[in-house]
Formats: structure tokens, C-alpha cells, sequence
């Protein structure tokens, strides 16, 4: 596997950078203009930090007009636009080039209305996720997907990648919960789409952007779906002696009719990587753990909890421990959202996104084990055992070429494998330029052209995010 | 009455390809039909041929386990929900049958269901048919199979030309085969019925019921020009236990709203069904019916609105945020007062005499900007415009 190639930067575009900067600072306030070298370096990648490029200017404007003058602009400048939320992606959604311009939705960062009679809520697209929920979980309501970056990524950005989460078994992703937005389009034209109702009329365009990662236009405004939260919800850890146990206990949960609001699967590695820093009580002496999380009022969590005990049993379950408080089932939760973040501190990791058919898990986790070892690595898992969602994270040496080329290499042959057996390349991390050389391996190139040419309609010259998503040798037929 | 002349039947999708090859050699538009039960539904359609996916049949893949079940796009959707029941399943989004408002008869397909992203009542609660379509496969107007999305849930491996062909009305490609996410059907469902309200009371009754944590699956008002005392009704599904603890939940919850009475587990299933088809309006069949999307605190307001022009019964579901609406058949069957009511959503001409579904738009008339956007996709899909010609927009 070579490194991730990057078109070569356009020239023309790069011996015009002055004149560029100087359009754009006619358009917006100094302050939302950013050039220095020194400011533009917090801009040049994401989570996928080992790729990162230096954009030619940044701009964070502070309204939708704002947005609409300068691609307006950009676009008759033929300039290249990466839109940005807070720079979570881990598949370099957000990575730039040196010959675009970001465009950063940070200080659109209002919820502008809530309405609980509709249970809507008319947010800017910098809004963070907790953001929402923070901002209504007084009245007892909630913003329901939870991608574990939630503290810090955006609205915008969960709309561009389709961003997922760990209770999406029971609520739906990101493109369940968006009925409207505001998209200002390459030209400048700003279009409304959806609204405060249900559906679309006409072509669901509305579906076609949750997820389009920022090729189709730019998101400045959203209306979201808002939840009443359950009366209550707990947490509950199940250890079993080996992943297939704990896999065929999952598949029978579903098949008895349960569909709790999140089940949540961490193997050996990943149980003690996440315990060491989390200190959540997960049990060490296990090879496989389940979080599945109960709701409703007390004795429902109850009787939800002893089907899904019974169950477990039959799967040779061998210790089941119940969050005993709030604050302990915080700890659950906080040790399964901050599993990257301790992977991080053991070693320099890739997190794969595939998504296989759930009765493929435990020959997907066995060969996963396989191939990381093949390539002489590590591997903890830790995935959305409901949805089949796997996060294999590969440890490895960031600062050994060779050994992030067999991590890379082995990410691959994860994904590969994902594929073959029925699933996808992304569940919810999206292509990105980490996947987007691979997409031929899910995808026909008809298929390819066809969605390339719906792309084409939205923007013509291939200005928006365009490195992404689709292979750079497979553009041509379109 | 569509003037149609000849029929093909292909059995399978080579077939379909070939079909759309000769039909684009010869630049021949072709009617797209799956069960011949929404033949009103959308603009008349003007071809010499038609192309029916009703031999196109066959569960091609179903588990259980991973909630998940694939067939070709003429399946009937009668045999896809059987083979759901008998595990326990169901789809999810009650996608409505428009037999009982078209006075159609045969039989429905899966494919249609895709094809006019088709939900009921419990749309409110757990999504509509463009959230549970997992994947798709199609025959574009270029004679290309094409497919988009997957058998998972989770996958956002490139542009989701699957939402886009949901509800496009067979005119962007043809539908070979769909795969939905299914759920485990309720044990036990249940219905709460408050009695006597007025319009706007029971939709603040619903709201206060949908932003409760019991999960109503089903809100819906049959007000005084459709029942003698009006009616409020709110579904509970779920595990007994469950049901029994919400419903006695909801009844503390809304029992200012005034007198209330349960409805059992079958004459629950009954009355929602009814709902979703909208028996309530079926008759008498030579009325015009809308269907029409907003925000359930703007209900009241727009059927104040309609009514003050227009003689008429309707009812409410999704919380509110639907309406049906019956008028007379004459004239624009109300076009121009109903869209003008519908400030913030859309009104969508379901049923009305075929003149009028060719002078008045059935489908609101999109802004300028998004008309451009949707002919650009109708021709990035079909650049002969061969599919469905004019069933969405005129001139389409």
C-alpha cells in the first residue's frame, strides 16, 4: 500500500494567492480571515492525523450570506473549498490542500430555536452535538446520535459524514434526524431544503446531502429531530469466555424480538486499554463484553434486563454486572467513549469503520486477528455489536513509515474482507481520502459514475471537497 | 388511460436492460408500473410503452437475526409481510395500500413501496420508508445496473443515491431489487381514545403525548366532520408489561384533556390500520383528496385555513404533522386555497380526476433553484427522459 495520494496543487491557483486573500477580505470581517502560517497550521488536518495538508487561507464566517459570498466568490475564482466542522473525522473528511480554501462553520455556532410540541430544533451548523443536547436535556429531551467525538464535533460536520453513534441501533444516524437545511451551494445560491416537517416533496435532496462529506454544498443551518428521553436507561456489562459467544448472544437478543437501544461489543485488548483509563469496573478475566444498554421505567429496565439475562445465559454469559448508580453507568459509558482516546495513549492506532451482516461477526473478528498478525501488529476491537459496525483499531508506530504501511496495508485487507463477506467500506466514519481508493472494491465503476454524475449537478467544476470519496484514477467516465 | 399500447413483463433484470435498450434506441418513453394499484397516484402518464415489474419477483435474501430482508422489486409486498410475521417481524414504517382510495384492485409491490416512500402511522415514532431502505439495486436511462447502499445498517460508503430514488416515482430508474431493515413486531399494542376534542386541543394533547418518554407510536385526530364525538387516539406497542404501565401512564398524563377510553390489542390493529390507509376519506370516491406535510403546531391553523374556503372532511395524524383532507372534485379540487394555506411544508394531490392531475401540479411546484437541481438529477439518472414521463413534473 502507498501512502494516500493528493492531487497535484494547481499552480495558477497558488501563484494567485494574494489576490485571492485580498477577494475574500473584502467579503468578511478580518477576524474571520485567517493566512498566517503559524494560524493556518491548526486547520492543515483532522483525526487522520497522519496526513496533513496547509490550505491556502482559512474563512470562518458568521452567517449563512457570508458563506454564500464567498463560495460565490471562490467559485468564479475556480478555487477549491474545504468545509470544516470542529476537524473530528477520522477518515480526513476535513484534510485540505494547499490549493483550496477552508471554510469553517466554528462561529456559527447558535441554536436559533427549539420547539418541544414539534420536537424540533433549528440549530447553526457549528452547534456541537452534546451542544443540542445540553441545551435541552433540563426539559428532559435529547439529540439522539452520539458519535463518541460528541463533545467536540459539529452538527455540519455529523450532516457531511453521516455520523453514527453508539445508541444508532435502536435511533437511526444522522440522516434519520435531519428534516431541514440551509445549503449554500458552490455558486453562491442558497437553497432551502426540508424544513420543520416530515419528508421531502419531490427528490429527497435532503438525502443526498446528509452524508455527501461536503461535495455537494455547505450546510450553515439545520433542522433536527429532538427525543424525549427514555424515564430511565442502564447500562449492563456482560463478559463471555469468546467473541463468538458473545456474538451468537447478540444475533438471539434480536431474533427474541429485544431491540435494545444499544448494544456495544469490546474484546480482551480493548476491554484493558479502555479499563487502565477509564477505571469503569469492566471485567479483565473475560475475552469478549457486551454493553447493552435497558430503558424505560424501572421495573421495565427489569424486566428487559432478566429476557436479556436469559438469553445471555444460554450463550454461556459469564459474569453480568448492572450499573448500580448514575454515576456508575456514566463510568460505562465514559470507558466506551473514550476507548480511541485510550488506545491513543498505548500506542498510535488506525480505526477501521466496516460494517459486516451480524452473522458474519465472529469469522470477521477471527480473520481480522489474522491479518493484523500477519502484518506483525496489534489490534483491539471495540464496535456496535447491533449493527454490525466494527472499529477494529490497529496499533502501530507513527513514526515508522514502514510500520504505518503494514497498518495501512492491514486496514485494508479488514475492509476487503468487510466487503466480501456482505457489508460496507464506512458505517459512519465516511470515505474520506482514507477509503476513497478503495471504493472500487465495493462499488462498479457504473455505479461510481452514476453517483459522480448526481455530484456533478450540485457542482459542476468539482470545486467542493474534491479529493475525497472518489478514487482520483476513476474520474474520467463521469 | 394512460394510453398505453404495449405491456413487457421482464423476469429478470437483463431483461430490464434490454428493455431500456431498445426503448432509448428508439427514444420510447416507458410507463413503469409495479402492482397496478397507484395508478392515480402522481401526474398521467404519457408512453407507448409499459414496463410492469410484476414478474420480477422473489425474497432473495432474509435474516432474521440481522433484521434485514432483500426481494425483487415486484414481490408482493402481501408475501413480504407474511414471511415477516411468521418470524415475528414486520416493516416498520406501515407503508400505506392505496387500494381502498383508489378503489384499485391487485396487488401491491415491495418495489412501489421504494419507489413513493410509502410509511404510515408509525412514521412519527420510527422512521419512514427512505429511513428503513437499506439498499437498492436499478436499471438507470442508460441501460445500466446500478446499485447503491448495501444489506447493513450502517454504511455511508458514498453518495446515498438510495434516499433519491426513494420517493422519485419510478422516474429515475427502474427498481430491480430493494432491501429493507425490518423490526421485531410488538407483542402488544394498545390504544388510548380521548373524546371530544376540538382541532387544536388534540394536537397539543398529541404533542403532550410525543414529547412523553412512552413512546407513542401512533397519534392521530378524527375531529367532528369524521366521527360524532371526536376522537384522539394514541398507540402503545410494545412487550404487555410495557403496554399496561404506559397506557395507565398516559391516561394520568392527559386526563385534563378529557373523557378517555381504551382500545384493545385487535381493535387497536384495526383502527390503525384504517388510519394508515385513510379509510376514513375513501369514500365517497369522487372526492378529491390531499395529503399535506407541516409542523404539528401549524396544523390547526392551516385547516382553519382550508376550511374557511373550502367544504370538506380531514384528519390528522403523525401528531399533527399530517393532514388528510377531502374536498370536491371540481374545479382545481382546491389547489390554489390548499397550497396557499400550506405556507411551510407541502401538499401533495393524491386523489383527483385525471384532467385535473394534468392542469394542477399533484406534487407542490418546487422553488426555481431546486427545479433546476431536480431536472439535473432526473437527467444524471435518465438523460432521455424515457422513465415515467411527466408522473412527477410536468415536461419531467
Amino acid at each position: 500500500m502507498s501512502e494516500i495520494a493528493f492531487p497535484v496543487p494547481d499552480a495558477n491557483i497558488l501563484a494567485r494567492r494574494d489576490a485571492i486573500i485580498a477577494g475574500l477580505a473584502k467579503l468578511v470581517p478580518a477576524s474571520s480571515l485567517i493566512t498566517s502560517e503559524d494560524e493556518r497550521r491548526a486547520f492543515e488536518t483532522d483525526a487522520l492525523t497522519a496526513y496533513r495538508r496547509m490550505p491556502l487561507a482559512v474563512v470562518l464566517p458568521t452567517s449563512t450570506q457570508e458563506v454564500s459570498d464567498v463560495l460565490a466568490f471562490l467559485n468564479h475564482e475556480g478555487v477549491k473549498v474545504v468545509a470544516r466542522g470542529a476537524g473530528t473525522s477520522l477518515s480526513g473528511g476535513a484534510i485540505p490542500q494547499e490549493d483550496a480554501v477552508v471554510v469553517g462553520l466554528s462561529k456559527l455556532n447558535r441554536i436559533l430555536d427549539v420547539s418541544y410540541a414539534n420536537r424540533t430544533a433549528r440549530v447553526q451548523a457549528g452547534v456541537t452535538n452534546l451542544g443540542i443536547t445540553d441545551a435541552i436535556m433540563a426539559d428532559g429531551f435529547f439529540y439522539a446520535p452520539d458519535p463518541s467525538s460528541q463533545l467536540a464535533c459539529t452538527i455540519g460536520g455529523n450532516i457531511g459524514m453521516n455520523s453514527g453513534g453508539a445508541h444508532c441501533l435502536k435511533h437511526g444516524v444522522t440522516t434519520n434526524h435531519i428534516m431541514g437545511v440551509t445549503l449554500v451551494m458552490m455558486d453562491g445560491t442558497v437553497v432551502e431544503l426540508g424544513g420543520d416537517h416530515l419528508d421531502a416533496d419531490g427528490y429527497d435532496l435532503l438525502g443526498l446531502i446528509v452524508g455527501a462529506e461536503g461535495q455537494l454544498g455547505v450546510v450553515t443551518e439545520a433542522t433536527v429531530r429532538i427525543l424525549r428521553a427514555a424515564e430511565g436507561a442502564r447500562p449492563v456489562l456482560f463478559g463471555f469466555d469468546s467473541s463468538e459467544e458473545a456474538g451468537a448472544c447478540v444475533a438471539d437478543v434480536i431474533g427474541n424480538g429485544i431491540v435494545p437501544v444499544a448494544m456495544e461489543f469490546m474484546d480482551k485488548p480493548a476491554i484493558e486499554i479502555t479499563e487502565a483509563f477509564a477505571h469503569a469496573g469492566y471485567p479483565l478475566d473475560v475475552e469478549a463484553m457486551l454493553i447493552i444498554e435497558v430503558e424505560g421505567s424501572p421495573t421495565e429496565m427489569e424486566a428487559q434486563l432478566s429476557r436479556i439475562i436469559e438469553i445471555a445465559k444460554k450463550h454461556g454469559v459469564r459474569t453480568v454486572r448492572e450499573s448500580q448508580s448514575a454515576l456508575e453507568a456514566a463510568l460505562i459509558w465514559k470507558g466506551r467513549k473514550s476507548a480511541f482516546g485510550a488506545t491513543g495513549r498505548v500506542a498510535d492506532y488506525i480505526c477501521m469503520d466496516g460494517t459486516v451482516p451480524t452473522g458474519q461477526l465472529s469469522y470477521v473478528l477471527k480473520r481480522t486477528d489474522e491479518i493484523v498478525k500477519h502484518y506483525g501488529l496489534r489490534v483491539a476491537n471495540v464496535f456496535h455489536a447491533g449493527d454490525g459496525n466494527m472499529h477494529p483499531l490497529i496499533m502501530y508506530n507513527v513514526n515508522d513509515p514502514a510500520e504505518q504501511a503494514k497498518a495501512e496495508a492491514a486496514g485494508n485487507d479488514i475492509l476487503k474482507l468487510c466487503v466480501e463477506v456482505g457489508g460496507c467500506l464506512t458505517g459512519e466514519h465516511g470515505v474520506g481520502i482514507e477509503k476513497r481508493d478503495l471504493m472500487l472494491f465495493q462499488f462498479s465503476q457504473t455505479d461510481l459514475d452514476q453517483q459522480m454524475r448526481v455530484r456533478a449537478v450540485f457542482d459542476p467544476q468539482w470545486l467542493l471537497n474534491p479529493s475525497k470519496v472518489f478514487p482520483l484514477d476513476a474520474r474520467g467516465s463521469a | 388511460m394512460n394510453q398505453t399500447l404495449t405491456l413487457d413483463r421482464p423476469t429478470s433484470e437483463a431483461e430490464v436492460i434490454d428493455i431500456v435498450n431498445e426503448a432509448r434506441r428508439a427514444r420510447t418513453p416507458l410507463a413503469i408500473e409495479g402492482g397496478a394499484t397507484r395508478a392515480g397516484l402522481g401526474r398521467p402518464v404519457r408512453a407507448p410503452r409499459k414496463l410492469s415489474t410484476a414478474a420480477l419477483t422473489g425474497i432473495t435474501l432474509y435474516e432474521p437475526g440481522e433484521m434485514v430482508i432483500s426481494a425483487r422489486a415486484g414481490t408482493p409486498l402481501a408475501e413480504i409481510e407474511s414471511v415477516l410475521a411468521e418470524k415475528g417481524q414486520m416493516l416498520p414504517f406501515e407503508p400505506m395500500d392505496h387500494r381502498a382510495i383508489y378503489g384499485a384492485t391487485g396487488e401491491p409491490s415491495i418495489g412501489a413501496v421504494a419507489a413513493c416512500n410509502l410509511s404510515g402511522p408509525r412514521r412519527i415514532q420510527g422512521g419512514a420508508a427512505r429511513d428503513h431502505l437499506l439498499g437498492l439495486r436499478l436499471v438507470n436511462g442508460r441501460g445500466e445496473a446500478v446499485k447503491s447502499g448495501g444489506r447493513v445498517m450502517k454504511n455511508v460508503t458514498g453518495l446515498d443515491l438510495v434516499k433519491v430514488m426513494c420517493g422519485s416515482f419510478g422516474t429515475l430508474g427502474i427498481l430491480t431489487e430493494v432491501t429493507f431493515k425490518v423490526l421485531p413486531r410488538p407483542r402488544r399494542t394498545a390504544t388510548l381514545v380521548i373524546e371530544g376534542l376540538e382541532d387544536a386541543q388534540a394536537i397539543a394533547c398529541l404533542s403532550a403525548a410525543l414529547g412523553s418518554p412512552y413512546e407513542v407510536s401512533g397519534a392521530a385526530h378524527l375531529p367532528a366532520c369524521l366521527s360524532p364525538v371526536p376522537q384522539t387516539l394514541l398507540r402503545i406497542e410494545h412487550f404487555p408489561e410495557s403496554v399496561d404501565y404506559r397506557m395507565r401512564e398516559l391516561e394520568k398524563l392527559l386526563a385534563s384533556y378529557g373523557p378517555m377510553h381504551r382500545l384493545d390489542h385487535d381493535a387497536s390493529l384495526k383502527i390503525w390500520r384504517e388510519i394508515g390507509d385513510v379509510t376514513p376519506l375513501a369514500k365517497p370516491s369522487d372526492q378529491s383528496v390531499w395529503r399535506i406535510s407541516t409542523a404539528p403546531t401549524r396544523a390547526p391553523l392551516v385547516m382553519a385555513a382550508i376550511s374557511a374556503g373550502l367544504k370538506g372532511q380531514w384528519f390528522y395524524d403523525w401528531g399533527g404533522g399530517l393532514i388528510w383532507f377531502a374536498t370536491t372534485a371540481g374545479g382545481d379540487c382546491g389547489a390554489a386555497i390548499v397550497r396557499a394555506a400550506v405556507q411551510s411544508g407541502h401538499a401533495t394531490l393524491i386523489r383527483a380526476p385525471q384532467s385535473v392531475r394534468e392542469d394542477v401540479p399533484v406534487f407542490a411546484p418546487p422553488a426555481a433553484p431546486l427545479m433546476q437541481l431536480t431536472r439535473g438529477i432526473k437527467d444524471s439518472f435518465d438523460p432521455h427522459r424515457l422513465f415515467n414521463p411527466g408522473r412527477m413534473y410536468a415536461g419531467l
